[in-house]
């Protein structure tokens, strides 16, 4: 390839409308952070690791949707038990790699053969998990899921498979307290001996640690945001990938199953197989984008992977809308950044201002004073620390609301792209490749 | 349609005049208490178009549903090209070479009429995932993608319906998604086509052209079964006409012996009629 075909292909994604939209979204969020951080006094570590968590929920979210509009979006094949799936990727790769002498014991495996394996292993499960259930109704497959991914959770906090052996093979699943997982793999960038306590920087570690150092900026941000490019990169990758099974015959097989099975089939297309295909693809990248997800804390829990985690990739993809891989990103980002980091971010800058120190205890004590028309005390309540994920879900429910009234589509769902690799107003056999 | 098409059209038509394509045996299917095809034999000529008539309710749909493998037969026997296919999928059946069309024409609404039409051939290099994205293997689908997109522009001219090419096929008229229905079966190169009712809601004009039509691709040597309730295009068009009334055949033969046939005038007036 050229030089200068790059060139004009970097072009055409930059005067790519939906580039553009996911540049200024990014932009945009980054600014109400920084924002939200000013207002806040954070120093410059501070803000920084504000921005660094937000785009980091971003990207995963944005992914999470990604793969669950290429099941609901593209195939209408309604995944109740996402959550599940995701667990079984974290804990496979987890497992797999977790040293034998450890405890639980694991394989002792490296982290690529371990993160292979467990795309494998969701991908497989996935597939199983949707075989009976997949030849009826789209309801029947959401309560086989969501029943799944129940199970699965369960299973791993079960205290008899905490640390067990099979067959003569000892490992575990660490049960409710967890399972700890291999240390974030991007550290290999940044030191000689990623896996020691104290580590040494290597050359490049030596380099920018020393540079951000006069900034206040620690060595675990640098790594942090290291990690979030990493993960920006999937998703361009993950993106590109949607949009051209989207555009390839395959989408289209998946389209038209999404709208009429029955005429799919008598077009003489196995949609069995389609749905199957898909179910396990899609639940393969959860697994996949879970890891990415937990790699990053070290460690996963049962009660990481509960069914409200399924829920909240619904909502990240009702906002951006079915169907389209720009809308699942937007609504991805939208929904982290507004939605679930949101809350906290405003009870932190209500609480700065406001002085909430003495919020009542009970919801009856906050709105006792609405009769005086003070408002200071239920405000006070519902921005306490402990009422946050009630405040989420209050909040995901009036968008949920909003959005099922004035846009049913989602915010991006209207824009359908054609499901064909070639430019089909084209009519003559001409170089016109769809992207 | 491919020049390669064609070309197997004419082959078959020149050896396999007098064969029977499809042979249907005691065919039955019950709803609860409903007997919709009580016990339907006939057999269809390769190379002929034939009727397929009866009184609303006499189990024409239900019989395509039979052949077709939308339902499944409580009993009896489809055999296509002296292949048992009883019982199979309906994606079988169609890979079979036998395909049909819906009562309620079944357009996909949310995708225009051009991806209609491309999503009908079988056996897409595209339709597997891994060519579908694959840089080097996606080649051979984009090569695969311009010929079926010419295939498509090409029926769409044959049914006159090419203005409308990149419109949601939701958004056609009811004469339109019929058209669309069989430019969308004929996609898949199939050798025989099951027409539920195809001229229904379209108008005299085109109505005459897609007959003419009909003729045309039967010349190319594709067999034609088609439902329809105007005993003019029947009697007209057909070789041979099979009766149903009440879940079974009444009478099958030539359109002049069914017309002058008593028991079909008693049917279709509603009267008691000894099968
Ligand atoms: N899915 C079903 N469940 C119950 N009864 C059905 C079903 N499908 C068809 N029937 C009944 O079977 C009988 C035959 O119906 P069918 O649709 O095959 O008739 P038809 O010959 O195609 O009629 P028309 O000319 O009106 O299209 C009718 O009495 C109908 O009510
Ligand atoms: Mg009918």
């Amino acid at each position: 390839m050229s030089t200068g075909s790059i060139q004009a292909r970097a072009e055409g994604w930059l005067g790519n409308n939906d580039v553009r939209l996911l540049v200024a979204l990014a932009l945009a969020i980054g600014g109400l952070y920084a924002l939200f951080s000013v207002v806040l006094g954070f120093q410059l570590n501070g803000t920084v690791n504000t921005l660094r968590r937000v785009a980091f929920l971003s990207a995963i979210y944005a992914m999470l949707a990604l793969a669950l509009n290429l099941q609901w979006g593209y195939a209408g094949l309604f995944n109740l038990g996402a959550a599940g799936f995701m667990a079984i990727g974290v804990y496979t790769m987890g497992i797999l790699t977790a040293p034998v002498t450890a405890s639980p014991p694991g394989f002792g495996l490296p982290l690529p053969v371990a993160i292979v394996g467990a795309i494998l292993m969701t991908g497989v499960i996935g597939g199983l998990a949707a075989l009976p259930a997949i030849r009826l109704r789209a309801d029947y497959l959401a309560i086989v899921t969501v029943a799944f991914s129940e199970i699965v959770r369960l299973t791993l906090r079960a205290p008899e498979f905490a640390n067990t052996r099979i067959a003569g093979v000892a490992f575990g699943t660490g049960g409710a307290t967890g399972l700890s997982l291999p240390s974030n793999p991007i550290r290999i960038l940044f030191y000689t001996d990623p896996a020691a306590t104290a580590p040494a920087p290597n050359a490049l570690g030596a380099a920018i640690f020393s540079a951000v150092e006069p900034l206040g900026i620690e060595q675990t941000l640098v790594i942090g945001w290291a990690y979030v490019v990493v993960l920006c990169l999937c998703l361009g990758l993950l993106y590109w990938l949607m949009i051209r099974i989207g555009k390839s015959p395959f989408g289209r097989v998946l389209k038209s199953i999404r709208e009429d099975q029955q005429v799919t089939q008598a077009l003489g297309k196995d949609t069995r197989l389609f749905k199957i295909k898909t179910f396990a693809l899609g639940c393969a990248l959860m697994g996949l984008i879970a890891i990415l997800w937990r790699l990053s804390g070290g460690y996963a829990s049962p009660r990481m992977f509960k069914p409200i985690q399924t829920f909240y990739i619904f909502i990240a993809l009702f906002i951006g809308g079915t169907g389209s891989p720009t809308g699942s990103i937007v609504g991805g980002a939208l929904f982290a950044s507004l939605l679930f980091e949101g809350p906290s971010f405003i009870r932190r800058v209500v609480a700065e201002y406001l002085q909430l120190s003495n919020a009542p205890d009970t919801l009856v004590g906050a709105l006792a004073q609405l009769g005086t028309l003070d408002v200071t005390p239920l405000l006070a309540y519902s921005v306490q620390d402990v009422s946050i994920s009630a405040l989420r879900l209050m909040l995901l429910g009036i968008v949920l609301v909003y959005l099922m009234q004035r846009h049913p589509d989602g915010l991006l769902g209207h824009r359908k792209a054609i499901a064909s690799s070639v430019d089909l107003s084209q009519q003559a056999t001409q170089e016109d490749d769809n992207e | 349609m491919s020049k390669n098409v064609q070309s197997a059209r004419s082959d078959q038509t020149q050896k396999g005049q007098q064969e029977q394509i499809l042979k249907v045996e005691n065919l039955r299917k019950t709803f609860g208490g409903i007997t919709a095809v009580a016990d339907v034999s006939f057999h269809v000529q390769k190379g002929s178009i034939t009727g397929l008539i009866g009184p609303n309710g006499a189990g024409k749909s239900t019989t395509f549903d039979l052949i077709t493998g939308v339902q499944r037969p409580d009993g009896g026997e489809v055999e296509f090209n002296d292949t048992e296919i009883t019982g199979y999928r309906s994606d079988q059946v169609a890979n079979q070479g036998l395909v049909r069309t819906f009562q309620i024409a079944r357009e996909l609404s949310e995708m225009t009429v051009l991806e209609n039409l491309m999503l009908a051939p079988q056996n897409q290099a595209g339709e597997a995932v891994w060519r579908a994205v694959l840089p080097r293997a996606r080649t051979r689908v984009v090569e695969q993608e311009k010929e079926l997109r010419e295939q498509a522009w090409e029926m769409l001219e044959l049914f006159e319906i090419e203005h409308v090419a990149h419109e949601s096929a939701g958004n056609l008229s009811g004469g339109q998604r019929k058209l669309l229905e069989m430019a969308r079966v004929l996609m898949t190169d199939p050798e025989m086509v099951l027409l539920d009712e195809p001229l229904a809601g379209v108008n005299p004009t085109l109505e005459e052209k897609l007959i003419d039509r009909l003729h045309t691709l039967k010349e190319q040597g594709y067999t034609f079964l088609f439902v329809e309730h105007d005993m003019d295009v029947i009697m007209n068009n057909c070789d041979t006409v099979i009766v149903m009334h009440q879940g079974s055949v009444l009478t099958e033969g030539q359109p002049d012996a069914v017309k002058n046939n008593d028991k079909v005038l008693d049917a279709y007036l509603g009267e008691e009629v000894k099968i």
